[in-house]
């Protein structure tokens, strides 16, 4: 059992609530003195840095949430100035603006540290072979496992997602031993593996890494039986770095957080109060490291829960359960974030399209599918079926626009959506968590 | 010249048919001629009926969604090259058939389709010309 830097992830609490009081400290101040969005925060709620006698004192200052970055986007929040910027990296935009966020050198550098660490806590070494099946762009998780894996020593193939067949052509040329992806694409390649009449034993996969949305110890029993690997899950975020925030070691009971960069809290997602070690609440991430992009309480929106005791594989850092839902209501699609919101806001500018629409989740095989139900009237209703079609498509096109992933229109007879008392209840998730 | 049509929006799934039909035998509407329209989702039912605004209403009132529209039934000779002959005038005359369906007369030689145009009254325009018979509504209503 390997540790990528032992003397910073075994390290005892005292040592680290020491240097966690230090950086954090250091955080606030260059928060207040650069980002005027935290400078007005601060302000309002009446503290400063030096209102910072020990760590619990954190949770006197104001949370972050994504309203704020989408009112100082694109570069309000950046704390240094652009030409010390040396990445750029943004979330999928699917709250109207994207989230931009930026790096240093020093923040890639760290980054890069973390994710070697997550990436060696799951097993990888400088023998294997890492096949980065994520798509490289604006989205973190490609390039922070990249750059993390080739610290670690690993041979990396960038092979981006989709055209599966492919993939699994080059994973047994390549000799492909890790697999980076989201665990549901994982289980679309077992499934063209078995379609090919192919088995697990015709690759050389040990171990997955898998992120970028929610999946069950099911699933993870799945993909091990159905691949011979061992699936380890990991978690992060633009807005706080991306992956490498935390990650599970080979005993795959949490992710360990990497406590000594993040400070998790976790609050009531209600009352926002901080709640004792222990409680299920919602996750908040406060950097201690980020130079260019510092995040302050940022309020995650997953729920989790945090353990304190030490890991069978001798790190001490906290380790969060998996995420079991969001304080919002948020949902994750074949690893896109979609908010009901901005479906709602595309059918409310097609003439007729409200106000009676439902949301379906299911899973096909084992991708997200995800139908827009809409209440047909006679505004949208046309005698000819080209037309019909044509207005379905046209909304289906506008959803990918906004959403940046595929949903199906189904239109539906009138009253045929079930009615609620106050708020509509919009989500029908069939998928199995 | 022109016959309405009323069109309903069915979901594809069971029973929805039987209750068009059942909501319109209980007011006492009879169908002409139908036609159904489907994919996997749903189906465009077009129906001509004795009594359209009535049929209109009680189905609206039992929660269907209804339109009306104009089509042009047209007497088409009952032999070889009979319908090709009209649909000649109609490519001649650049008028574009949406869909088309046929009724079935109870007697008599001649059959009746039923057309939608691009171009309605032009299609009209153009049939009576070339000495298509076209039927008016209350003739077909009554069928």
């Amino acid at each position: 059992m390997r540790i990528w830097d032992p003397d910073r992830e075994c390290m005892g609490r005292d040592q680290l609530t020491a240097l966690q009081f230090e950086q954090l400290r250091t955080t606030l101040e260059r928060a207040y003195r650069n980002v005027p969005c935290y400078q007005k925060k601060f302000l309002d709620a009446g503290v400063s840095a030096k209102d910072l006698r020990q760590l619990s004192d954190l949770a006197r200052f104001p949370f972050t949430t994504k309203e704020d970055l989408r009112l100082n986007y694109p570069y309000g929040m950046f704390a240094v100035p652009l030409r010390e910027v040396v990445r750029i990296h943004s979330s999928s935009g699917t709250t109207g603006k994207p989230t931009v966020v930026g790096y240093t050198r020093n923040d890639l550098n760290n980054w890069t540290e973390l994710v070697a660490r997550m990436m060696t806590a799951a097993g990888v070494t400088a023998d294997d072979i890492v096949h980065i099946a994520f798509g490289y762009g604006l989205f973190t998780g490609a390039f922070g496992l990249h750059y993390g894996a080739e610290r670690i020593g690993a041979s990396v193939i960038p092979i981006s997602s989709g055209n599966t067949e492919k993939q699994i052509m080059i994973m047994q040329d390549y000799q492909s031993s890790a697999l980076v992806c989201t665990p549901s694409y994982a289980l679309t390649i077992a499934d063209h593996l078995d379609r090919m009449g192919l088995g697990a034993d015709s690759l050389k996969l040990r171990v997955g890494l898998f992120g970028a949305e929610p999946w069950s110890e099911e699933m993870r029993r799945e993909i091990e039986a159905r691949l011979g690997i061992l699936a380890t899950d990991n978690f992060g975020l633009s807005e706080v770095m991306g992956p490498g925030v935390a990650g599970e070691c080979e005993y795959k009971c949490g992710m360990h957080i990497f406590e000594d960069h993040f400070i998790p809290e976790i609050i009531d997602p209600a009352t926002c109060e901080v709640l004792p070690p222990g409680s299920v609440g919602e996750l908040v991430l406060t950097t201690l490291t980020k130079e260019a992009f510092p995040m302050i309480r940022y309020r995650t929106r997953d729920i989790t829960r945090l353990h304190y005791d030490t890991c069978r594989c001798g790190r001490t850092m906290a380790r969060m359960e998996k995420t079991r839902g969001r304080s919002d209501d948020m949902l994750i699609v074949k690893g896109v974030n979609v908010f009901p919101t901005q479906i709602e806001e595309v059918l409310f500018q097609v003439e007729g399209c409200e106000p009676h629409y439902q949301l379906v989740l299911d899973r096909e095989g084992h991708m997200d599918t995800l139908e827009v139900q809409v209440e047909v009237n006679e505004t949208i209703f046309f005698d000819e079926m080209k037309k019909q079609r044509e207005f379905v498509g046209m909304v289906e096109k506008r959803l990918a626009a906004t959403l940046g992933l595929r949903a199906k229109v189904k239109l539906v007879e009138p009253a045929s959506i079930p009615r609620h008392e106050g708020k509509a209840k919009r989500v029908i998730d069939r998928r199995k968590p | 010249m022109k016959v309405e049509q009323i069109s309903i929006f069915i979901e594809n799934k069971s029973g929805r048919l039987a209750e068009v039909t059942r909501v319109l035998g209980e007011a006492g509407v009879n169908i002409r001629a139908l036609s159904l329209a489907d994919t996997s989702d749903f189906g465009i039912l077009r129906l001509i009926v004795d009594k359209t605004d009535t049929a209109k209403d009680v189905l609206k009132s039992k929660g269907f969604t209804v339109n009306k529209t104009e089509v042009v039934a047209v007497e088409v000779p009952d032999r070889p090259l009979g319908l090709n002959s009209i649909l000649q005038v109609l490519d001649e005359a650049r008028i574009n058939v949406e869909y088309m369906y046929a009724f079935v007369e109870r007697c008599g030689e001649n059959a009746v389709i039923i057309f939608r145009f691009d171009d309605t009254e032009g299609a009209i325009r153009v049939l009576t010309e070339k000495g298509v018979k076209v039927l008016v509504g209350e003739r077909v209503y009554c069928m």
